[in-house]
């Protein structure tokens, strides 16, 4: 290997970029709600993956379930008992994780795609065209989220897939009004001039320059999109706009609530989704605020002080 | 007549994590009424944590150690409520005048007006004093209605001369007043500083990195090092000779206009202050002297007679033999 | 404060309901490609029948047609009518806007006070046992869904307990008018106004602790004690005032979350309000109700946005154009 290739400038900036990342996970280990959201997550995460092997999926179908009794405590019936129609709670929590998971993740990379992507063409473009977008932004931070999801939901039917999109496009407005004002920021930086001096292109300013610069926001922003979004599907299922054949725990909310399981007072119904919710948002957010102490230099002097 | 006497302060601020950091080491300083006393020393000497110690407006959890004694009592050991009545009443600060110093909300006259009526120095007509103070220090009296962002630095400086002389204290701390001001505009301030001193007889300590400033406004110079003073002594002598290398070093730091051997004189301190956590043994400035000797680390230096009304804390000046 | 701030932020305000009002059209109606065929789906309509219903539901005519007979009967304040009850829209949201009102209007208040109290105590007594139990306290009611705290509620304290009525904003049994009517009504929002209320003062309590550390460190507070202030007076007439203003602006963003949230709580609780509408709309789906729900929604948000906006100005000298 010559000396030439290894000092390539490609390969000086991902050993940069590698060292940067061993010097971040380093700190994030010292944060102790970091480690505590991170392990949360990786033991939800494991639970969801690990499902077939967990609880038989047969478990979901009624058909399969209707000599088990109905509203069973855990007590009589083991695990998680049972809801209305004799299926076992636990099977249904173990399996909901799954689409929780799945739609929360799913809908926040496509809310945060499209948003890192109009921010930053909003951002760096400016004038008539940046302003154009930012105007379709604002707009749409104004119109409120759940009437709105609710409305696009209902239009388009209940299933996983549009849970995801209506999601998707109904949460972005936050990350580009974020991501382009960082862009705005990084835009005035030397290096950009000197950049184009040299004849860079808008696209290689973009993807070179400004996209690896923003990166550790959008990370950050990602991190702290989750659990908007899980609690936003988790509404929209207990509305009655979640997948039946494929329910969430949000779901799984829905179908104690129209059976009763308030009045009949079957706490091990009612309790396990909401706590699994509450727990994967918490992780999440645990996670995305040491990322942001991390990757913030500003918030870093306050945990000092 | 004695007005503050400081007798050997310290100041030990807590750290969340690791050592204490010491940032005052013993101080002794006497300021007598009307007096005018110059503390010269570049950031991290300690000039700042020491003005905060005399009125006791360190963060808690710092440990202050001494006396301060304030026309004969002590401030450190006052009851909180005696001391919130000597606070601005006998001794008033003005600190540096950045934009977070005041606070962004309010008007500048409220805040003025704030201090006057805490200690019932209206006069029975607040708004008519606000207006008297502002013209004092030379701005219009409705200015009093702006916001601290509607200012101009200076005219901010002057906003927190006035409020600190509003209670008529009859000793003012001046925290940096300059330094964030143009050349201009720093002269303006320094010559309303001087001419507040003379009408009414304040005592005034001006805390400073630049030594040039207090060329005309203090009768006496104290310069701060590593937590302690090095060299103290009229302001005249202090500037002329200096005897601690270091005070020379920091005169030299400063361009004289009009006098051509400065360019070529190497000029400029190398090295950076110490850490407060880890000084150097013996003279805390062994490290960056020029006229360092091989008894420096080893000997722990104090202050010692350089003169009349001076000291000076340098083996060369302590009057034991040492090799020149 | 300036008129012509004011006149700004009101026609940027009217802008923007103008652009939900077009929006909301395209929402409801472009998107249905048959929306009698999909509405009577299973059963078989005469073609008279067809047209007859096409006409009743203002369906006919080109797509230019009916968006221009949309923003005549918008502008008159009419709503269409719903596919559900066929009664007009507007009057039913007239009808179920005074309980949603009354839920949200105090839920937002509460919320909005007890999280800044605690997020003010936490930072006041930061790094204790108080400030750590106040942030996991606020972070896990934050976590919460708020559907699921009121499920929890209803089930140990209404159901189990029997504390409070689990439903509904009257005893159906009784007829009692006046300031007992009122005090019936109050009991029965006890437990959704609780969980409305718990659910959302989580966000003001972390906002305001994050903003009035950040406060304490300003030199201005130094400046405040210099002069020989209180600790207290420091903290509430100059520390708090600033600290506020991000807690202001979050107000107006969290009204909207209240609202949306509302629609979940008030199916739980049976609270004959406009979330429950939605609710009901939903199963329909009885898309003029859900299109007049949706506009009543976004302009609420946009008028409270604007009140928001003004008293940020109004706090904030900063802000404002000199």
């Amino acid at each position: 290997m010559s000396t030439a290739a290894a000092h390539s400038p490609r390969r000086i900036a991902w050993t940069r970029r590698r060292r940067a990342v061993s010097g971040a996970w380093r700190e994030y280990r010292h944060h102790r709600p970091g480690m505590i959201g991170l392990g949360i997550l990786i033991a939800v995460v494991a639970m969801a993956l690990a499902a077939p092997l967990l609880a038989d999926p047969s478990g979901l179908h009624v058909v399969t379930t209707t000599q088990n009794a109905a509203f069973a405590s855990p007590s009589d019936f083991g695990g998680l008992g049972t809801d209305k129609f004799g299926r076992p709670v636990l099977t249904q929590f173990i399996w909901g994780a799954r689409i929780s998971l799945l739609v929360g993740l799913a809908a926040t990379i496509l809310a945060v795609l499209i948003g890192s992507v109009v921010g930053i063409l909003a951002g760096f473009f400016g004038g008539k065209p940046g302003g154009a977008l930012m105007r379709v932004t604002e707009w749409f931070l104004v119109i409120p989220f759940l009437p709105l999801a609710i409305a696009l939901a209902a239009i388009l039917g209940p299933s996983v897939k549009n849970l995801i999109v209506v999601i998707g496009i109904t949460s972005w407005p936050s990350t580009a009004r974020l991501i382009r004002a960082q862009v705005l920021t990084l835009k005035e930086r030397d290096y950009v001039d000197r950049s184009r001096a040299l004849g860079a292109s808008d696209w290689h300013l973009m993807t070179r320059h400004i996209l690896p610069n923003v990166s550790p926001l959008i990370l950050a922003n990602t991190t702290l999109t989750v659990p908007i979004v899980i609690l936003s599907e988790a509404t929209l299922s207990f509305l009655g706009l979640g997948d039946p054949q494929n329910a969430s725990w949000g779901k799984m909310l829905d179908d104690a609530f129209e059976a009763g399981a308030v009045t009949l007072q079957a706490w091990w119904w009612i309790i396990p989704p909401g706590l699994g919710i509450m727990l994967v948002v918490l992780a999440f957010t645990l996670c995305g605020t040491a990322l942001e102490e991390i990757l913030d230099p500003r918030l870093r002097d306050r945990r000092r002080a | 007549m004695t007005l503050l006497e400081v007798n050997d302060l310290h100041v030990t601020y807590a750290a969340g994590s690791g050592a204490p950091v010491p940032a005052v080491r013993g101080v002794d300083l006497r300021l007598d009424v009307g007096e005018t006393l110059g503390l010269a020393g570049e950031s991290g000497c300690g000039k700042s944590s020491l003005a905060a110690a005399l009125l006791r407006l360190l963060p808690s959890g710092t440990t202050v150690t001494g006396d301060v004694l304030l026309d004969g009592e002590d401030v450190l050991t006052m009851k909180p409520g005696r001391l919130r009545a000597v606070r601005w009443t006998e001794l008033a600060i003005v600190f540096q005048g950045a934009l977070h110093t005041l606070n962004p909300v309010q008007r500048v006259g409220d805040q003025i007006g704030e201090a006057l009526r805490l200690h019932a120095k209206g006069g029975g007509n607040v708004t008519k004093r606000v207006g008297e103070l502002l013209e004092l220090v030379g701005l219009p009296a409705r200015r009093a209605r702006a916001y601290p962002h509607q200012l101009s630095g200076g005219q901010r400086q002057r906003v927190l001369i006035g409020l600190a002389v509003a209670c008529e204290p009859r000793l003012l701390i001046a925290d940096e007043p300059t330094t964030a001001l143009d050349v201009m505009v720093q002269a303006q301030v320094l010559r309303l500083l001087e001419d507040l001193q003379r009408e009414f007889g304040l005592a005034i300590i001006f805390i400073t990195h630049d030594l040039s400033t207090l060329a005309n406004i203090c009768s006496r110079i104290a310069v701060m090092y590593a937590g302690r003073i090095a060299e103290q002594g009229p302001n005249d002598k202090v500037f002329a000779d200096a005897a601690h290398p270091y005070t020379r070093a920091l005169a030299a730091a400063f361009p004289v206009i009009g006098d051509p051997a400065f360019r070529m004189r190497p000029s400029g301190l190398p090295g950076d202050p110490p850490d407060p956590r880890d000084l150097p043994s013996g003279c805390p400035f062994h490290p960056r002297c020029s006229e360092a000797i091989e008894i420096c680390p080893r000997t722990p230096v104090e202050l010692w007679p350089a003169g009349e009304l001076r000291e000076a804390a340098c083996v060369h000046v302590s009057g034991a033999p040492v090799p020149r | 404060m300036s008129a012509r701030l004011v006149t700004g932020k009101l026609l940027g305000s009217v802008a923007t309901l103008v652009f939900v009002i077009v929006f909301n059209f395209f929402l409801f109606r472009v998107v249905e490609t048959d929306p009698v065929g999909s509405l009577f789906r299973g059963r078989n309509l005469s073609q008279s029948q067809r047209v007859e219903l096409t006409k009743q539901f203002g369906l006919d005519g080109s797509k230019a047609h009916q968006f221009v007979r949309y923003l005549e009967q918008t502008a008159t304040l009419n709503l269409g009518r719903s596919y559900t009850t066929n009664q007009p829209v507007a009057d039913e949201i007239r009808r179920k806007a005074g309980p949603t009102i009354a839920l949200v209007g105090i839920s937002s208040v509460l919320s909005a006070l007890f999280g800044t109290l605690l997020g003010i105590a936490a930072a006041w007594r930061r790094r204790t046992a108080a400030d750590y139990s106040i942030q996991g306290f606020t972070m896990a009611t934050y976590a919460m869904p708020d559907f699921w705290l009121g499920m929890l509620l209803l089930t140990t304290v209404g159901v189990g307990l029997g504390l409070f009525p689990v439903g509904g904003i009257v005893d159906p049994s009784s007829d009692a008018t006046g300031f007992a009517k009122l005090l019936d009504q109050a009991k029965h929002m006890v437990l959704p106004g609780l969980t409305l209320t718990l659910a959302y003062l989580g966000e003001y309590a972390i906002i305001m602790r994050s903003s009035l550390l950040d406060t304490m460190r300003e030199d201005y507070l130094l400046l405040a004690r210099a002069k020989g202030l209180r600790d207290v007076v420091v903290r509430n007439r100059h520390a708090v005032p600033n600290a506020l203003l991000p807690v202001v602006a979050l107000a107006a963003i969290n009204f909207g979350l209240v609202l949306a949230g509302a629609i979940a709580v008030e199916a739980i609780f049976s609270w004959p309000g406009l979330g429950l509408a939605t609710y009901e709309a939903l199963k329909g789906p009885d898309l003029p109700m859900l299109q007049g729900l949706f506009l009543v929604f976004s302009a609420s948000v946009i008028v409270f946005n604007l009140i928001a906006d003004l008293l940020y100005s109004y706090l904030d000298p900063r802000v404002r154009p000199s």
